[in-house]
């Protein structure tokens, strides 16, 4: 019962987050200089076209009635149309987010890889040089923007040591993408650097935390060897927490994808969201993000049940 | 940015006891040498101009894009700008921003969750989902679309980088608010009358100074980092002004034709400053025996 109330009250919270978002990206919408119909016929455009614009838009109207009707055409799945690109925005979304999934998967799942080991190790030789060297490399990955980190990459991997394209794999659908798995290095590379940075860490303490309670001790005392315990007890209860925090890490990757995609011309919703930027495609521009929001609203609210799930010992959400 | 590599970890001794934060902080070798590199950096940028005066306002094309040599330490860009000096010119632009812009959402950030925390109730939970909303718009995302809207100048700049990144320590403040607000000398103000404003503003944020002092610290690395993601996403300081950022993203061609004297000093700037700021911060939070953020 107390687990029923508790999903109710998150998923209530999560929807009081999601209409918050779509308030600010209307406004967002509404801060235009001139309005959307500025955006829309350009700076030539007459004050009776604009007129014109406004009244078959529904621009006209007290702004809780066009929040109202936003709302409405939101619930049917209608983010409006592209101005450049003549073609819905929900259409457009549906062709490119896949691609984008992959890429965030991707990197999430190559940077949990390297991050759990490597903080475990350090939590084992902690204060030892091994720690000091991962932490110092973890502050500088953490530290290094994902431009400059892609550009190095691309000037190591592909001028100095000709392994990898400097180019993301191109392509309309997912299996085109796929099917160049060469070319998909260097981009996941840039997009996993940091989340080994903050995973690494989260790894680490939450390794120390567990290495310090009385059931490590009790199983030392039972002479289960060091392996073993890390193995067995350690590494599962220090798992629940940091994967837990992943989900409050997708608006990181979303925003590392931006940066990826574009450095790389990876055809996915970042490189559509940046390009919709340098043309003014503010209905692109803010179905995108609604989108990835929502996406990460969903993410934090699946994060916490499975936490709430898996570990009992978390009782209170936090808030 | 996000709350990131802090994370807490167990004291190292059993218990600190009453040694001083100062002498606490003191003995952290990481968080020292942080400090050193941001007051070298400041003594370069702002002092340096001093010793080595460049023209960064003129281009000069008899000196355009040469390599280190004796006369241009770090040698030129395109249009003939002396690259050090660049340095330390952009550098002004980086390190102001960055923390006028951290320490602005640190105070957004401290009264949001300060408010939210000591109000309770439904106010609580509307300010709150209000910044559940914020985190969850990345804001890389928002300052592309506000580069689509308008061109701010460094002002502006400052102001946006605050708004989208306040968020991080509204959430700290709040938790540390909870704990102050039901302490003895909080019910006893109130009980003579004291107003809700005064026990905010005399008794709360003064005991949470050590939790807004650590958060600031993080929030100026973040800041500075993003302020080098700013003109790469088109909405950096205009011309002839530079910063950092604005120089790596200048540079990016022309790393590809091998001139990498235009990116690596900024570069290495921007991640040495982030990581002596972050190192400030965890030396300050063992220090003030903080539980970790976020």
């Amino acid at each position: 019962m107390d687990t029923f109330l508790y999903l109710t009250r998150r998923i209530l919270q999560a929807l009081a987050v999601i209409l918050i978002v779509t308030v600010v990206v209307f406004c967002l919408l509404h801060a235009l200089p001139g309005g959307p119909a500025r955006g829309i016929l350009g700076p030539q455009a007459t004050a009776e076209q604009i007129a014109a614009f406004n009244h078959e838009q529904r621009l006209d109207q007290a702004l809780p009635v066009q929040y109202v009707h936003y709302l409405g055409t939101l619930l049917h799945g209608d983010l409006g149309t592209s101005y450049t690109l003549n073609e819905s925005v929900s259409t457009l979304i549906e062709q490119r987010l896949p691609k984008t999934l992959v890429l965030t998967v991707l990197s999430a799942f190559v940077g949990l890889l390297l991050a759990i080991p490597l903080g475990m190790w350090q939590a084992v030789r902690r204060n030892k040089p091994a720690d000091y060297v991962i932490t110092t490399l973890g502050f500088v990955a953490y530290a290094t923007p994902v431009y400059f980190l892609g550009l190095i990459l691309v000037l190591v991997f592909t001028q100095l040591l000709p392994w990898f394209p400097s180019q993301a794999p191109q392509g309309e659908t997912l299996g085109q993408v796929l099917s160049q798995p060469n070319a998909l290095v260097l981009p996941v590379v840039a997009g996993a650097a940091s989340m080994v940075a903050v995973f690494s860490r989260y790894m680490r303490a939450a390794t120390l935390e567990n290495l310090s309670e009385d059931y490590v001790r009790t199983a030392r005392a039972g002479g289960s060897r060091q392996g073993a315990i890390l193995r067995r007890h350690v590494f599962r209860n220090s798992l629940t927490p940091v994967v837990a925090m992943l989900g409050y890490y997708v608006p990181v990757l979303f925003g590392g994808a931006l940066v990826v995609e574009q450095l790389f011309n990876y055809p996915g919703m970042g490189l559509l969201f940046w390009s919709a930027a340098q043309s003014s495609d503010y209905p692109v521009l803010l179905g995108c993000v609604l989108v990835i929001s929502v996406a990460t609203v969903v993410g934090t609210l699946l994060a916490d049940i499975a936490q709430r799930l898996v570990d009992p010992r978390v009782k209170a959400g936090r808030a | 940015m996000s709350a990131a590599l802090r994370t807490t970890t167990p004291p190292t001794e059993a218990v600190a006891g009453h040694r001083l934060p100062l002498r606490r902080f003191a003995r952290n070798r990481l968080a020292v040498a942080g400090l050193a590199v941001v007051v070298l950096f400041l003594l370069f940028c702002f002092v340096g101009p001093l010793l080595h005066s460049t023209d960064q306002t003129h281009t000069d094309l008899t000196q355009v894009n040469l390599a280190p040599n004796g006369s241009h330490w770090l040698g030129t860009d395109a249009v003939g700008h002396d690259e050090l000096g660049r340095l330390m010119y952009g550098g002004k632009v980086s390190l102001l921003v960055g923390l006028a812009a951290g320490i602005l959402a640190t105070v957004i950030g401290t009264l949001w969750g300060a408010i939210a925390g000591y109000a309770g109730g439904w106010i609580d939970a509307v300010m709150m989902r209000v910044v559940d909303a914020g985190i969850a718009i990345p804001a890389l995302f928002i300052l592309l679309v506000v580069s689509a809207i308008t061109t701010p100048d460094t002002l502006g700049l400052i102001v946006i980088l605050g708004l989208v990144s306040w968020l991080v320590p509204s959430r700290l403040i709040r938790a540390e608010t909870l704990t102050l607000k039901n302490r003895d000398y909080v019910l006893t103000l109130r009980a003579i009358g004291g107003t809700h404003g005064r026990a905010i503003a005399r008794h709360i944020l003064p005991n949470s100074v050590s939790t807004i002092v650590v958060a600031a610290t993080f929030q100026v690395a973040d800041a500075i980092l993003l302020v080098a993601y700013v003109s790469y996403l088109g909405l950096g300081v205009q011309p002839p002004s530079t910063d950092w950022g604005g120089m790596l993203s200048a540079g990016l061609t022309a790393a590809y034709s091998g001139r990498w004297w235009l990116i690596v000093p900024p570069g290495l700037a921007i991640i040495l400053v982030v990581c002596a700021f972050n190192a400030i911060g965890d030396g300050l939070r063992d220090a003030f025996d903080i539980k970790g953020r976020g």
